[in-house]
């Protein structure tokens, strides 16, 4: 990752060229790691994303073509798909958000353990997409707060990819305690408990 | 194409044959059929509404012709429409219009004249699997007492197709075993084909209600 100098600095001091070639007598002799705690953790968990894909619509299809072999989404850390929300922290809604099931998406976030994170996957997520109606909820921002929006109709699985190492460069530079400093949690003025 | 209006048409003469199937079920329902029509294949039969429960069950059980699966029940609104609004289409463009979204007060609605009486038409869409002919049924009902017989007891395929019809025209079907919403929500207020329903009108979320809230939905 090119874009991340804080995991050079985690990884690059247990193998300096100081100590020799690996595998002579002992495993990285004398070897060590200097890094912040928080830095360990966040690069601990922005590459081991355990999404939740709460499919609804045709934005599904492109989904599985992420997670397929062609585009990979193992390659990133975020392959392995829970099949319930407690065991997840990054929650990919993808697809058309109806009315009806706004309860039931804010249900499914209110179940995932912290800390947790949420992905509006195409247009009808962000914004109600082309379906501006009685019917369709107008964006998922109003029940559940978002951490990234990924556009499209549907998102093309690049799209997808490359919103994922945003997410993993955002969660690589959080803090302890410390929100979103940009996230509006508050979509729709209804405060989050 | 012929017209779709209710009252007495001269310019529109009725076609000097029936179709086979039609003239079967004109000869087998006699004055129940006030109206019907024949275009492109598609017979179309138009009956008052007290006279539906007893048509259906003739066509059902005729063995000529044995309509054994009732296809879809859906409805129209004719609300800002003219009698004539297959042929006047300057009205028709003017309500179209006037119904129009507007950006800048999308959440309200813009009515046209009333037009057409009585305002519903239910439809049916009946098709025998043994003759393999299908038949379609227009049932006009008002505003005021939109209420029609149910066709479950007939084919009880009937039952969430009419309950389809009730959620989105807000239609009574009498004898209707289990008449509640079947796409919307309870605390929904309206029914949201009618044409005087705004399409933006958006609705308060609700609270969660199924399995394992804390206050789960109420029988019914």
């Amino acid at each position: 990752m090119a874009n991340n100098r804080r995991l050079e600095t985690f990884l690059v001091s247990g193998s300096g060229a100081k100590n020799g070639p690996v595998g002579e007598g002992q495993a990285f002799p004398e070897s060590f790691a200097a890094t912040r705690l928080q830095d360990a953790i966040n690069w601990a968990r922005k590459y081991s994303f355990f999404p939740y894909p709460f499919v609804t619509a045709c934005c599904g299809m492109e989904y599985f073509s992420v997670a397929g072999p062609r585009y990979d989404i193992d390659r990133f850390g975020a392959a392995l798909p829970r099949f319930t929300p407690r065991q997840a922290d990054l929650l990919f809604v993808v697809g058309t958000i109806t009315q009806r099931q706004a309860p039931i998406l804010r249900r499914v976030y209110e179940q995932m353990a912290e800390p947790k994170w949420v992905v509006s996957f195409g247009a009808c997520t962000s914004s109600g997409g082309p379906y501006d109606n009685y019917a369709v909820l107008q964006g998922i921002d109003r029940v559940v707060p978002v951490h990234l929006y990924i556009p499209g109709c549907p998102p093309r699985p690049e799209a997808v990819l490359d919103g994922l190492i945003k997410l993993q460069h955002r969660v690589q530079t959080e803090r302890a305690g410390q929100l979103w400093p940009d996230l509006n949690l508050h979509g729709s003025g209804r405060k989050l408990e | 194409m012929t017209a779709d209006n209710q009252g007495d048409s001269p310019a529109v003469p009725p076609p000097p044959v029936l179709s086979p199937l039609l003239q079967k079920v004109v000869d087998r329902l006699g004055p129940m059929v006030v109206e019907h029509h024949s275009a492109a294949g598609d017979d179309r039969i138009h009956l008052a509404r007290e006279h539906l429960l007893d048509a259906a069950r003739i066509l059902r059980d005729d063995p000529a012709l044995a309509f054994d699966l009732l296809l879809d029940v859906t409805a129209v609104d004719y609300y800002g429409q003219p009698d004539d609004f297959t042929t006047n289409l300057q009205v028709w463009d003017q309500n179209r219009s006037a119904m129009r979204r507007q950006p800048q007060r999308r959440h309200e609605l813009v009515l046209p004249p009333r037009g057409s009486e009585p305002r519903f038409a239910l439809v049916y869409h009946l098709t025998s699997t043994t003759h393999l002919h299908v038949l379609r049924i227009k049932c006009r009902v008002p505003e005021d007492d939109a209420t029609i017989a149910s066709l479950t007891p007939l084919w009880p395929g009937a039952n969430w197709l009419e309950r389809e019809t009730y959620d989105l025209y807000g239609i009574h079907f009498a004898g209707h075993p289990d008449l509640r919403r079947i796409y919307l929500y309870e605390e929904f207020v309206g029914h949201p084909l009618r044409k005087d329903y705004a399409k933006q009108g958006e609705q308060p979320i609700q609270e969660y209600v199924g399995p394992g809230a804390k206050e789960p939905r109420r029988p019914h």
